[in-house]
């Protein structure tokens, strides 16, 4: 039973961008539509499940001392993987994600659970929260690039949502830098109002 | 040699053509680097100690301070080993792990340094330190120069321009956060979201750079 909590520990009770709001820079960067969230979810889940499975599995290999660096090492290369099987495969969202793939070996919500999670925790609930954090920072980006891709374009997931009316004068700032630091505060100050409606548990 | 000869020859280093020394694309990258692409505002790196090092004034000028420190040395470090080592023996894949290595390791150097010789230095940017291994910025800097293909003079002048411009956007913050404590702001919005509205407002103030310099 332990395994289904850790699995779903991220997608809502500490998501990683919502609750801890950690990994903001590619969370604000590449929610400018739908697709680039979801691309960068999925290369970021993979990094994230990749890391923490061998983080978990040389747990007790890795000197404490050295840990840090050799975190960094096992990121660094799931992330060189991701970049090269991207620029193979899909080029045009290679290019469109840009420097911010070589950036998630930054991303603290991978150098937070490896040291937070993984290195602590047996390898299947370690994958279980690689696959859990992954998820929620996915959902929460694709929460915002909705925003923003209806808002600044009138899309969603390149579909035409709002009529050609709309797309001819959509509200472009949404797209622009600086609607995803607007609507990000307004989406963190529902969630802060839902839950003290719940009786601010937390 | 004198330094101006040196000078030059840096400006013109090699690996991307015919780069001379231009002042006027100079200042078109020390612009677009504090203004046009700031960082923080435009770009968004190191959107994390932008907003958790800006609630005061004087923790916000010692980490512009060290970013920009470390940014110029791992610019340096960096440019030299993908064009100096990677490059020539065909590892160019390999520079996601070796810049971040670098930038750990500089980091780890600077501390121990500061610690040894300047300790009241060490007391100022001390803490700091240890957070900016994590700091995209700096791994985006090292990444932005090699992409642009800039030469070993304009990457330190990109670097210095972007740690000026992360700083200008850390301070500006501070001071803008500072005030805040005294306003009265709706219950849901304190903290975190009001930070984010205000980098909002601010980004669209920077927005009015949009094409300049350029």
């Amino acid at each position: 039973m332990s395994l289904m909590k850790d699995l779903t520990n991220g997608i809502y009770k500490e998501n990683p961008v919502f609750k801890l709001a950690l990994g903001m820079c590619p969370f604000l960067a590449v929610t400018t539509s739908v697709e680039n969230a979801l691309g960068m979810g999925a290369a970021a889940t993979f990094v994230l499940i990749a890391s923490n499975f061998l983080v978990s599995l040389f747990r007790n290999l890795i000197p404490s001392k050295v840990r840090i660096p050799c975190y960094i090492v096992i990121i660094a290369t799931f992330v060189t993987l991701v970049d090269m099987v991207m620029h193979a495969y899909l080029p045009a969202l290679h290019k469109s994600l840009g420097i911010f793939i070589p950036l998630i070996v930054v991303n603290c919500i991978i150098l937070g659970r490896a040291e937070g999670f993984a290195n602590r925790h047996p390898v299947l609930n370690s994958i279980a929260d690689g696959i859990g954090m992954g998820v929620g920072f996915t959902m929460a980006m694709v929460v915002l690039a909705t925003f923003r891709e209806l808002l600044g374009n009138g899309t969603w997931l390149n579909m035409n949502v709002l009529g050609s009316a709309f797309r001819n004068q959509p509200l472009l700032i949404a797209i622009l830098a600086p609607g995803a630091f607007i609507l990000l505060s307004f989406i963190m100050g529902f969630f802060k109002i839902l839950e003290t409606r719940k009786g601010g548990r937390q | 040699m004198n330094a101006t000869a040196l000078l030059s020859m840096l400006l013109a280093a090699p690996s991307s053509g015919n780069q001379g020394f231009d002042l006027g694309k100079m200042m078109a990258i020390i612009i677009a680097a504090i203004f046009v692409n700031n960082f923080v505002l435009s770009r968004f790196l190191g959107i994390c100690p932008f907003i958790g090092v800006s609630k005061q004034l004087d923790s916000a000028i010692g980490m512009g301070a060290a970013v920009v420190f470390v940014m110029t040395l791992a610019t340096l470090g960096s440019w030299s080993v993908y064009n100096m080592l990677l490059v020539p023996l065909n590892l160019g894949y390999l520079r996601t792990i070796a810049f971040i290595l670098i930038i750990a390791s500089l980091v780890q150097l600077v501390e121990m340094i500061l610690q040894k010789f300047s300790p009241s230095l060490y007391r100022a940017l001390g803490i700091f330190l240890p957070l900016i291994t994590t700091n995209c910025a700096i791994l985006g800097v090292a990444v932005l120069n090699i992409d642009e293909k800039y030469s070993l003079g304009y990457s330190l002048v990109n670097a210095i321009a972007a740690g000026i411009g992360f700083t200008l956007a850390l301070v500006l913050m501070a001071g803008l956060r500072q005030r805040l404590e005294l306003a009265n702001v709706p219950p849901a919005l304190r903290g975190k979201p009001m930070a984010f509205l205000i980098a909002g407002i601010m980004s669209i103030a920077f927005l009015g750079f949009a094409g300049l310099g350029s």
